[in-house]
């Protein structure tokens, strides 16, 4: 006789089954699959139901143009990237996230790839996309990640004679030669 | 009697001229400038007709445009940075100065975001709140942008007449957060207090006198032949350009596209209204015109169905460790003391997590991505800002056009100069 308080992985299995969220990313994971091989992706993830994997920046951009072709799903719509940094990982230091969309069948895909802070490259996606134009520009503009083959890659926000790159965690927002505020209790 | 005096003389100048044009734009039909060289004109970064400060340098044939490049950044207050500094409270006042003419939306959308994170479910109560104020924010923001869309074909009196509701509307937002253009307005968990019966009162007589104003500007404006001569096939772009470019909210809709994050993915009780999503068929500068307007009457809607069926209960969530306690509780309330200083000095830690939560703002699509590896503040926080994403179509919807063209097709697209540099 099984223990009724514990679920069994049956009827956890049939839970999933029923939420149709948790359904439409397991029909987007098995087609990413099905397309890319699933040696192509690491840690997917699906946190507050947004699925979310990682993969290589060799891979990136036959996998955007592959969904974006792709008939089954219609992951056409590119909502937005960004960049980030952290500096504590080795060699994987720098990321890109890419947040597509599939405005027919209402499934979010969020795409990460990670590279060492060294060789900050990625391909560019302005031949898919002309949004990702700017947001390439941005990404270059706050972490410099080049985007291999984009057409007018400068900074966007900033000032044109900046020669840092803002966002990336080493650069405290306030001056850091200040004693008088301690990092006890104001901020990190 | 010289050639040129005559009709037909003029007529085949301008044929013996456009017979002459070897390497200009395709869809530079102009002959005003007989060497064909091109005149580099700077649009801005202070100029009236730009509502907001940024820069096109364009390349002009004579009255067309062959060619632009804008400038942005120029109010870039880099609040993705700041965010990583500040627990998420104080982020709030940031979201603010984005989209200044609908900030409301971009308050709630931010407090969803860490509602999310968090896990806290807002009480149905505060969500209709948050609804009535969210499209009260969407109707100031389509006001503010189709009456300044008529200052810029020539016709000032109906953005006075329209700028006279936004008032009331202000006066509103006064009312329930005491702010009026920046208003940080409702707290991580619910609102921050309750609707005032003289919030209500404002609230039922505004939506008693505003229709006949906006009847009367439709009147003004919609069949009007010569505003639809200066915007009707003015400015347009497809719907499949527009979705390549990243289009969201009424411009898409303009398009065709009837994508509205209320619908697809709807938030705050939003299934439980009754409303339309109005869609254009070109996407030009009237449609975008029509579908704000049409916006206007179905967000009415929304906040008539919210008023009517306020539900009584809490208008916060039951979330102690981020809802500040009530003020006179901290005096008296020992646990409220507690955690009244844990929330001000920002000891709190956040679950680790990421999560992606969009609103449909006043432009479109605003999405909030939030990275917290559990501490007090945000990791990483990027703001998917609609105006940054479409404005780089601009250039492209442009060219070809007249210079008067190019300043109608930007004030409708209702760039705000806060969103695209954030």
């Amino acid at each position: 006789m099984a223990d009724p308080t514990v679920e069994s992985p049956d009827a956890q299995e049939t839970a999933a089954e029923l939420d149709p969220a948790a359904q439409k990313n397991k029909q987007l994971l098995d087609l990413l699959y099905r397309l890319f091989g699933q040696d192509a992706f690491t840690d997917v993830e699906e946190p507050y139901g947004f699925l979310t994997v990682t993969t290589a920046r060799e891979r990136i951009h036959d996998i955007i143009a592959g969904l974006q072709q792709d008939q089954e799903l219609q992951l056409n719509f590119l909502t937005t990237m960004c960049g980030m940094h952290w500096p504590e990982r080795k060699d994987q230091e720098l990321g890109m996230v890419y947040m597509l969309h599939s405005l027919v069948h209402n499934i979010r895909l969020r795409l990460k790839i990670f590279f060492p802070i060294g060789d900050p490259h990625v391909p560019t996606m302005t031949d898919l996309y002309s949004t990702a134009n700017w947001m390439e520009r941005e990404a270059f503009d706050f972490f410099g990640i080049i985007a291999v083959g984009h057409p007018n890659l400068i900074r966007i926000l900033n000032v044109e004679d900046m020669d840092y790159h803002p966002m990336r965690k080493q650069y405290a927002l306030e001056d850091g030669t200040r004693e008088d505020k301690t990092d006890l209790f104001f901020g990190r | 009697m010289a050639v040129n005096d005559t009709l037909e003389g003029t007529r085949k100048i301008v044929e013996e001229a456009e017979e002459q044009r070897p390497n200009l734009h395709p869809l530079a039909p102009t002959v005003n400038d007989f060497n064909q060289e091109l005149t580099t004109l700077n649009l801005g970064p202070t100029h009236p007709a730009t509502h907001g400060i940024f820069q096109n340098i364009l390349q002009m044939d004579g009255e067309r445009i062959v060619s632009g490049v804008p400038t942005i950044g120029y109010i870039h207050r880099a609040f993705e940075k700041i965010a990583e500094r500040r627990p998420f409270y104080q982020i709030t006042p940031l979201t603010d100065r984005m989209n200044y003419c609908s900030s409301p939306i971009n308050n709630m959308g931010w407090h969803m975001t860490v509602e999310k994170l968090l896990g806290v479910t807002v009480p149905k109560r505060a969500q209709y709140m948050r609804v009535i104020l969210m499209e009260l924010a969407r109707i100031t923001d389509h006001l503010i942008c189709n009456g300044i869309l008529g200052v810029d074909t020539g016709a000032f009196t109906g953005f006075l007449y329209l700028m006279d509701e936004r008032e009331k509307v202000y006066e509103i937002y006064e009312e329930v957060s005491g702010a009026r253009l920046t208003t940080n307005m409702g707290r991580v968990g619910g609102m921050e207090r309750d609707f005032t019966p003289v919030a209500i009162q404002k609230l039922r007589a505004w939506l008693k006198s505003f229709p006949a104003v906006m009847r009367e500007f439709e009147k003004m404006f919609n069949r009007n032949r010569i505003f639809m001569d200066r915007v009707v096939d003015v400015g347009g772009i497809s719907a499949e350009r527009a979705l390549n470019y990243g289009f969201t909210g009424p411009n898409l809709r303009a398009a065709g596209v009837d994508y509205d994050v209320r619908v697809m993915n709807p938030y705050s009780s939003y299934q439980d209204f009754d409303f339309e999503i109005p869609v254009g068929t070109k996407g030009d500068t009237y449609d975008r015109f029509m579908v704000r307007n049409e916006e206007i009457w179905q967000s009415l809607r929304i906040i008539e169905q919210a008023l009517e069926n306020l539900p009584e209960g809490p208008y916060h969530a039951d979330a102690p460790h981020f809802y500040l306690p009530p003020k006179q509780a901290v005096y008296k309330n020992m646990e409220a003391l507690i955690y009244h200083f844990k929330i001000i000095m920002g000891e709190i830690d956040a679950p680790v997590g990421e999560v992606y939560h969009s609103v449909e703002g006043g432009n479109g699509e605003l999405g909030f991505y939030l990275v917290s590896d559990g501490g007090r503040t945000p990791y990483r926080l990027h703001f998917r800002r609609p105006c940054f994403i479409y404005y780089q179509a601009y250039t492209e919807m442009v060219v070809g056009q007249t210079l008067s063209d190019a300043i109608v097709t930007l004030s409708s697209m209702n760039v705000i100069a806060g969103e695209l540099d954030a």
